[in-house]
């Protein structure tokens, strides 16, 4: 037991919110649009401008913190965190210290086999700051002749949710900010995007042995900027750290960034080093109180939360375990599956066509389902059509396909093609007769009690009707034929 | 009188009688700045050209019938610390020298509806650091009484553009007396307004939590004319308070009978000069004579004031200033090779002593390990300032002290002693801290011809007191000097 080691894992997310305005101004937020525009007086920094609070940035940050479980302070304030950097037009961020919005929270994530609670210690607010550029080919500040700074981002309402270190490891953190991903899309807050940066995350990880209550020595990781990244990242450093320890070494409290390339982590500052941010109160703004009515009011505006969801998906259209959490994770599938269902009453096969041909094609194309050209409506009415035997689940393939890319209505795709299934008895054994004709050995094998036969004779007729044939009154016919 | 020692309300009277142009009053004030201005130093920037074709806008507004309101074509010069959008805004500062904001500041947008006419911008202590006005990158101001003392500060230009004709009235800051010292060494009338009652929108901050914009005027009624403008809330400042704002001019009674009017014996010991003392006995006399009520109070807190002041404004500072820093506007050493380089540089040689020595205190103050030892405990202190007050004013309408515990003094004479000049502020300092109005009038001169100032203090949003005393007291001191100029 003694060599064994458990990873103690806390972390650190900012989401950016969308909301209409900046947080603590009237400039819109931006999109990668030309440098600059979205700025004024109050986000550039300049000399006697005032922040004012976004009362809508409040809201979502509350809706956020129900959703987490958390407390909602009912007197908070916002603090002032000093601290140098070109991106901070101001040189503070006007942040939350000791008197955070939300408190004591927790978020339950499902391993699969086991359900691993974390513990939120808290959700705050603060603005989001501006982006460097780096000018050179490489875009690497430490290759670039100047940076420039884009101040459209300066200002964002920005979300921080700190945990508990409460994950024990790599793969409970990436499954930790992929249910707090689709949380918060459910809330219809932000856009949780991790390539665009609207979503990122730090971990803070130690190592100790199991039989220790104790926490190790902690090293913050930054850079973790995909849930590929987080993962390894984190993989990285704790065997990093397992090896310091096991070679007798000692853990050093750093700050250290995840270098993607080389899949390691490097030492940014020490923490000697760290930043003395000098927090006090921000003068400029006011305290916030929020009263019991907001939050109320708030509450209600919470849809079904992925975990809640997916119980009633159990429960109400009887889809296995797996379905129900795959589908009610992803608030677009489960809206999906679940206008379907007013449509069509067989949940298990609308679950197995979005989980499956769907979900591929969507992947394919990169696009999210509500994107899509086929309506909840036409899928259902293509599933009523084959169940009715119009078609055979090959064919259904083929005209999803078409659906998927022209949008076309089911029913008026096979006509087009004629891709009605061939149920009529009495052409199907004139096909029959023929394929008996021409395959005398198949029919000897099959007559000799060898099964595969029949195979192979029904595929013959699926060629001769290219693939319409009803596959199971085919069956019955050559069997009723040949015994 | 001549026209530049003529007050806004005087100046109106004769606009409505067709006495006088606006022009006329501009070239009036200007000749004035170029007769002085040399050996006052007061501004910063003269905005001539542009305040006399504001002021033939003007003319034609009035041969066209327009109303005459207040401040109307009238000259104001402003402190050196408000945004004016096109115009340089330094903070006497070199780290701003060739600032030029983008857009105005609250106070000079509701100005300029009315019409008024910028005179220029006023020399101030550098970011409103200083009670001398010695601060400035621009240079030290002089006494209009005496060229050979300070004018105080940190709204030195502004105190001597008014008293000594350079403009009618003009704007100043105050944040822990830099309205109303200076008003007090250039004998004139100075106003700090309640916390929140005047939009901070476009001051360039100093401590939020105590500055505020307020008039230098040269009479009582002035001062109330401006507060009606400059007053009133404004979304774009959330600390401003939503209150509606009563006509100031209404309070203008020479009446103080059975008001209750308290002396803080805290602001009148040791440190006071004798002759300051002086005045404020003849003043208490006064107001007895004309049937107020006076007595002693005691505001035990007030002993700590200046301690809790020097340690919340130069917190604030230290943040509020660390957006000067050469990347988007103001000064930048170009010589510089690297970021942190330029950030040192650019600063090192931007700010002036006295602001490096705020922010080094401020710095200090906030750091890990110091911040409940000083700013933690300043705050809890400085709550027991307000509630000093708040009981005082359970009792009393008005409190009365000296302004200033000297008359002006000689110019270089505290520079080297920092400690000694942080005491200038003695008396106005914990107004700040409890967020009152208070205003200072010219309570008389001293043996040596120079002005003493009485401050007179309300309670929060008690203008209207502040107001009623400061016009009686005006009117019964009947104080007329000119400085021999």
């Amino acid at each position: 037991m003694k060599n064994e080691y458990e990873p103690v894992i806390g972390l650190e997310t900012h989401v950016e919110l969308y909301t209409n305005t900046k947080m603590f101004c009237g400039c819109r937020l931006s999109f990668g649009e030309e440098k600059n525009i979205y700025t004024c007086p109050v986000c550039l920094g300049h000399p006697g401008s005032l922040p004012v609070i976004n009362k809508k940035a409040i809201e979502y940050a509350v809706k956020i913190a129900l959703a987490l479980n958390c407390k909602i302070k009912k007197y908070t304030i916002f603090h002032r965190k000093n601290y140098f950097y070109p991106d901070m037009p101001k040189n503070y961020q006007i942040s939350q210290y000791d008197m955070p919005l939300g408190v004591g929270g927790y978020l339950d994530i499902d391993m699969g086999s086991y359900i691993r609670r974390v513990g939120i210690t808290r959700v705050h607010m603060e603005e989001d700051t501006g982006k460097l550029l780096h000018k050179g080919t490489t875009g690497r500040i430490s290759e670039s002749e100047a940076s420039i700074v884009d101040f459209n981002r300066a200002g964002t309402p920005l979300i921080e949710i700190v945990t508990e270190p409460d994950i024990r490891s790599p793969g409970e953190a990436k499954g930790y900010m992929i249910t707090l991903r689709n949380l918060i899309l459910f809330l219809n807050v932000s856009d949780c995007s991790m390539e665009e940066g609207s979503l990122r995350c730090d971990a803070n990880v130690s190592v100790r042995k199991t039989c220790e209550d104790k926490i190790g020595t902690k090293n913050e990781i930054k850079n973790l900027n995909s849930f590929k990244f987080l993962q390894k990242g984190l993989e990285y450093e704790v065997k990093r750290q397992i090896k310091v320890l096991e070679t007798g070494g000692e853990v050093i409290q750093q700050t250290r960034h995840y270098d993607s390339k080389t899949g390691t982590t490097k030492v940014l500052r020490s923490k000697e080093e760290a930043h003395d941010y000098r927090y006090f109160p921000e003068p400029d703004l006011v305290p916030i109180y929020i009263e019991d009515k907001m939050i109320e009011d708030i509450r209600k505006t919470i849809p079904e939360l992925p975990s809640v969801k997916a119980k009633r998906f159990e429960k109400q259209h009887g889809l296995p375990k797996y379905d129900s959490s795959f589908l009610a994770n992803n608030k677009d599938l489960s809206d999906y599956f679940e206008q379907c269902c007013r449509h069509y009453n067989n949940a298990k096969n609308i679950a197995n066509w979005i989980m499956g041909d769907f979900s591929a094609l969507l992947n394919k194309e990169k696009i999210i389902i509500k994107d899509s050209r086929v309506t909840p409506e036409n899928l259902c009415k293509m599933l009523e059509i084959i169940d009715k035997g119009k078609i055979n689940s090959k064919i259904a393939k083929a005209v999803f396909e078409e659906m998927f890319s022209t949008g076309g209505d089911p029913q008026k795709i096979i006509e087009d093609r004629g891709l009605e299934q061939i149920s009529d008895e009495g052409l199907l054994e004139a096909i029959i007769e023929e394929v008996v004709k021409d395959n005398p050995g198949a029919v000897e094998q099959f007559r000799e009690g060898k099964d595969k036969a029949i195979g192979f004779l029904i595929g013959r007729v699926m060629a001769k009707t290219k693939g319409k044939a009803n596959p199971r009154i085919v069956n019955d016919i050559i069997t009723k034929k040949l015994s | 009188m001549e026209i530049h020692y003529l007050t806004a309300h005087q100046l109106k009277d004769r606009l409505e009688k067709r006495q006088i142009s606006c022009t006329e009053i501009v070239e009036g004030v200007y000749l004035r700045i170029e007769e002085v201005g040399d050996r006052l130093n007061s501004y910063i920037r003269l905005e001539k050209e542009s305040a006399l074709s504001r002021a033939g806008e003007v003319d034609k507004l009035i041969s066209a019938g327009s109303d005459i309101e207040d401040f109307m074509g009238i000259p104001i010069a402003i402190k050196d610390n408000i945004c004016t959008k096109n115009i340089t805004t330094t903070c006497a500062s070199r780290i701003l020298e060739n600032y030029i904001p983008i857009y105005n500041a609250t106070v000079i947008d509701r100005l300029e509806s009315r019409n008024y006419i910028l005179a220029g911008k006023a020399n101030m202590d550098e970011f409103a650091m200083g009670s001398s006005n010695e601060n400035s990158y621009f240079g030290t101001v002089k006494n209009p009484w005496d060229t050979d003392r300070v004018p105080g500060g940190s709204s030195g230009g502004p105190a001597v553009c008014v008293a000594a004709g350079e403009a009618v009235c003009s704007l100043g800051s105050d944040t822990g007396g830099s309205i109303r010292q200076p008003a007090s060494l250039c004998g004139v009338v100075g106003f700090k307004p309640t916390y929140g009652m005047v939009s901070r929108y476009g001051l360039v901050a100093f401590a939020s939590s105590l500055d505020q914009i307020g008039p230098l005027t040269r009479d009582v009624e002035d001062c109330a004319a401006m507060l009606n403008i400059i007053c009133g809330y404004d979304r774009k400042d959330s600390t401003s308070i939503n209150v509606e704002v009563p006509d100031y001019k209404s309070f203008l009674k020479a009446d103080i009978k059975d008001m209750r009017i308290g002396v803080p014996k805290e602001l009148m010991v040791e440190g006071i000069d004798r002759e300051v003392k002086e005045a404020v006995y003849r003043i208490i006399k006064l107001v007895e004579d004309m049937g107020g009520i006076v007595e002693e109070i005691s505001l035990p807190s007030l002993e700590y004031a200046l301690s809790v002041y020097y340690i919340i404004a130069p917190s604030e500072a230290s943040s509020n200033l660390s957006r000067f820093d050469g990347v988007r506007y103001g000064y930048r050493n170009v010589e510089a090779g690297a970021l942190r380089e330029m950030y040192r540089r650019s600063r090192a040689e931007g700010f002036g002593d006295e602001v490096k020595r705020r922010i080094m205190i401020g710095t200090y103050c906030l750091s890990a390990g110091y911040y409940d030892a000083y700013y933690e405990k300043a705050q809890r202190v400085r709550t027991l300032v307000i509630n000093d007050f708040k009981k005082a004013f359970e009792k009393f309408d008005v409190l009365i002290s000296p302004t200033s515990p000297t008359t002006a003094f000689k110019i270089g004479e505290k520079m080297e002693d920092p400690l000694t000049m942080y005491l200038s502020d003695i008396c106005t300092i914990p107004v700040n801290l409890a967020g009152l109005p208070a205003i200072s009038i010219p309570a008389g001169l001293s043996g040596s011809k120079l002005p003493i100032g009485l401050q007179i203090i309300g309670n929060v949003l008690r203008e209207d007191n502040v107001l009623k005393v400061a016009y009686s007291l005006e009117k019964a001191i009947g104080f007329t000097g000119r400085p021999g100029l």
